[in-house]
Formats: C-alpha cells, structure tokens, sequence
C-alpha cells in the first residue's frame, strides 16, 4: 500500500461503495473516468506542446518567437486556437464533406489512442494490455488512414499527390519500426507496456540495443511526418500537402494531431528504451517515477525539434531509398544479430549488456565503412561523367 | 480483461470528440458565405484542368505489396519475441532463417528495380 495511485484508486473505489454502488459498476466507472481524464489531459498538453516548439524553433533560427500573448506568449497557442474557431471552414466544391471533415477526428483519434497503454508511473497505466506494443503500431497506424482519407476527399491533385507520398512513406517506415521494436519485446519477453519497462531496471535498452533505439527513433520521425522527413507537406513541391484544402479549425486539428503525435513518440522512446518511470528511489516513491517519464518525455520531444530545426528536407526519392536500402537491411541485421548473439551470451554465460553493446559498435563501424565505400564510388563516377579529362589536368597542375 | 478494453474504447471516443468539438463549434459560430470562386479546388489561381482523381503509376502499388510482405512478417514475429527467453538455440536460428527468406525477398525487389521512386 505504499503505491499512492493503487490507495487513490482503492480510496475512491471504497468511497463510492459506501455510498450504495455495486462493485462492477464502481470499476466501470472508474475506467471511463480515467480515460475520460487521461485523454482530456493529453489534449490540453497540446497546447503548452505548440508554445514549447515555436519559442524552441525561434531561439534556435536566432528569433524570439511568441511573445506577446501571456507571459512569454504562453497563451499564443489559445490566442490561435480561438481565431481558427472562428474562422470559416472551407468545403471545396466536388469534396466528399462527410470524408471531408471525418479525416481530422480520425488523425487526432489515433494520437490519442496511444494514449491508453502508456505507463506513466509504478501502478499508473490506462489500461495493461498484454499486446500494448501490438496495440501502440496498430493505433499508429491509424493516422494514415485519416490523411489518406483527407487526400482523397478534397477533389484537388495536390492533396491526393501529397496524401499518395505520405501514405508511401508512412508505411514504409512502418517496416524498420517494427523490426527494431521487435528487439526490446525480444529483451524485455512481453509486449505488455508496463513489462517493458519494469525489464529495464537493471540496465535500459538504449544500452542493450542502442542501434534499434536510432532506428525507431527516426523511423518514427518519419512516421510523425516531420522535418527532415516532412515530404507530405512540401511547399516547394505540392503547395501543401493533403490538408491544402482545409481551412479555419479542421486545419488546426491535424496541427494539434501532428504535435501530439511527436510528443507521443518521444514518450513511446522514454517509455521503450530509456526506461520510462525508472530511475533512482523510484522503489520507495512512486510519485518520482511520474517525474522521471515527463522528464524523459520532454527531453526526447525537445531532440525532436532539435533534429526539426538542423535538417533540411530530402526529396521523395531519398527518402524512400533511404528506408528501403538503408533502414530496413540494418534492422534486419541488427535484428538477426541480436537474437543470435544474446542467446549464445545467455547460454555461454557472459555478459548481456558487453556482447550486444560490441556487436552494436561493430554494425556501426560496417556501416559507417560500407556508406563511405559507396560515397566514394560515387563521388568518381561523377567526377568521370562530369568533368572532362584535359580540365582535370590542368586541375591537378595549378 | 475486459475493463481494459473498455479504457482503450473509451479514449478512442474521448480523442475523437475532442477533435470534433472544436469544430462543431465552429460550424455554430464560425461564418458560412460559400460563393463559386471561394470554393473552387485551390491551385495557386490556376483553374484546375480535367478530374482530381489523378491516376498514380503502378510502380506505387509494388512499395504497398513489399510493405505487406514486411507487416505480415510482424505478425509472425512478435510471438516468436516474446517467447524468446524460453527458445531453444535452433529455434532461434529458425527464427533468423524466417527473417533471411525475407532478406531474399528484399534483395530480388532490389535487383528487379521494384525499389526506385518514379
């Protein structure tokens, strides 16, 4: 009884008992009021969310961002909110309109959904499925469906292109995220959330598996859809992506959605492999493990935007050469590398965490050697096609 | 168990308002003049020229078949994770085997050319 959530919990379950209530009810209520909250909560993070990324993506562009709304224009994000209310919805002549205005509910929808398996603290989940990570790819991959849906109703080519490159993109991100959260389901031997981070109480998993924390991390970037990955939305190429045609707050929905969504990878990263509610006396205090996620959380969210803010765009063509001949053969090695390693170190009895952290760094330095082979190569074919040869002499004499 | 469920449907229902409300109040208080060229399909000022509904190059589909390939495997390998603490070494190795046939596959999509953007 030392967990304070499970006395709150039992407090107010014996309260309502008290009073009169059946026991089956008194659960059923305290469920949906719980997700009621959870839910409510992760929506109003939004908005502190918006506030954090401008002021943090002005100061690194040498700006001051929002700053007069509020005290250090923390109130911008409501300012905004309120003038897209009231603004007008524009519904595209030849759109589908019941599509047309489902597709933000269905993008916010599966953010939030995540939700609902997330440990936040020792005793504090939504709910403890045992197929939580199952459950986080499946409702993740929700959002697309609403883009595509948002793409296709609105009667213009552009939204179609864009909800096309997006839906592309997505699912083939899809496939080294998988592949790398295979690894911690491997290490942790459940797929329940909570098991997952109860397993790394000995040593987090970004130590044991390092490569496939970095592949799911921007493989999830990828899947938020954000810089340097935020094809859907190039202005340059296709004016704006699937929601071109959307205006006023249906707009800001899928913005809420997209932050969210970031703010939710970087909690799914807290929470898989750095540990998520573990950290030191978190044993004797469990209000300290809420402290630790939200720290994690908000460390991981602000190299979200930091990465944001330092990396151009790539075109389309990169990046799906960039998943296909580059992600997925090193998750798939990474991947067989591990099961095979971490089996033979567990029979031979060595260490877990020394065997798989040198099979990493060796991955690493293949990588880094095989991608230098192939630049070079490139970079002389180039230099033959390109240049003729009477140049290159005088070159190489001056 | 079932309790569980309830929690996930009920912040499914929970996300879904929230994004409906905002706009519902907006179809109450937000202005509603639709005319012909406010709600013409939006190209940058240029009238738009045939159907919206562009055909995309098949090439597009083979990235969709690859991707089911690679989902249907997860499927097939999260058991197989979860259970791994309790496998035997060989059924480890049948587990990478899996995953090399797959490789295969990968590698002769490659070949074929099935992974370049056009």
């Amino acid at each position: 009884m030392s967990d304070p959530f499970t006395t709150i919990d039992q407090f107010i379950k014996n309260l309502l008992i008290g009073l009169g209530l059946e026991a089956e009810v008194t659960e059923v209520a305290l469920n949906i009021v719980g997700a009621v909250v959870l839910g409510l909560l992760v929506g109003a993070t939004a908005i502190i969310l918006i506030w954090a990324e401008r002021k943090l993506v002005a100061r690194i562009q040498d700006r001051l961002g929002p700053n007069r709304v509020g005290p250090y224009g923390i109130l911008q994000t409501i300012a905004d909110g309120l003038k897209l209310v009231t603004k007008e919805v524009l519904i595209p002549q030849g759109a589908d309109r019941y599509v047309f205005i489902m597709a933000p509910l269905i993008v916010v929808t599966g953010v939030i959904g995540i939700w609902a398996v997330m440990p936040l603290a020792p005793g504090l989940i939504g709910s403890d499925i045992n197929v939580g990570l199952l459950y986080v790819i499946a409702v993740g991959a929700i959002g697309t469906l609403g883009i595509m849906m948002a793409g296709m109703s609105s009667n213009n080519k552009y939204a179609l292109l864009g909800a096309f490159r997006t839906v592309a993109q997505m699912l083939s991100y899809t496939v080294p995220m998988i592949l790398a959260l295979l690894i911690p389901v491997m290490l942790a031997g459940s797929m329940g959330m909570s098991t997952i981070v109860e397993a790394q109480g000995s040593a987090w998993f970004i130590v044991l598996a390092p490569l496939a924390a970095i592949i799911f991390f921007i493989s999830s970037i990828a899947e938020v859809g954000r810089a340097p990955f935020d094809l859907l939305e190039a202005e340059s190429e296709i004016v704006a992506g699937f929601h071109i045609e959307y205006s006023g707050i249906a707009f800001g929905m899928f913005f809420v959605g997209e932050f969210i969504h970031a703010f939710t990878i970087a909690a799914l990263f807290s929470v898989i492999f750095l540990g998520g509610w573990q950290g030191p006396a978190v044993e004797s205090f469990p209000l300290l493990g809420l402290f630790y996620f939200i720290l994690k959380t908000w460390f991981m969210y602000f190299v979200v935007i930091w990465v944001r803010s330092t990396l151009p765009r790539i075109r389309i063509d990169q990046i799906n050469a960039f998943n296909w001949k580059f992600m997925t053969p090193l998750a798939l090695v990474v991947f067989m590398v591990t099961a095979i390693l971490d089996k033979l170190a567990v029979e031979a009895g060595f260490n877990r965490a020394a065997v798989l952290l040198a099979a990493n760094a060796i991955i690493v330095l293949g990588t880094l050697f095989l991608l230098r082979a192939y630049a070079t190569s490139q970079r002389r074919r180039l230099e033959v096609t390109e240049r003729p040869q009477v140049q290159r002499s005088e070159a190489a004499s001056d | 168990m079932s309790l569980d469920w309830l929690f996930i449907g009920t912040i499914l229902v929970v996300g879904a308002g929230m994004a409906a409300l905002p706009i519902a109040l907006n179809m109450i208080i937000g202005p509603r003049k639709p005319n012909k060229i406010k709600s013409e399909t939006y190209e940058c000022g240029i009238e738009t020229v045939g159907e919206a509904w562009v055909q995309i190059k098949g090439q597009y589909y083979i990235f969709g078949l690859i991707f089911l390939i690679f989902d249907i495997e997860a499927v097939f390998m999260f058991p197989w994770a979860v259970a791994y603490d309790r496998l035997q070494f060989y059924m480890v190795l049948e587990g990478v085997l899996f995953i090399l046939i797959l490789a295969g596959g990968l590698v002769y999509a490659w070949r074929k050319g099935a992974l370049e953007w056009v």
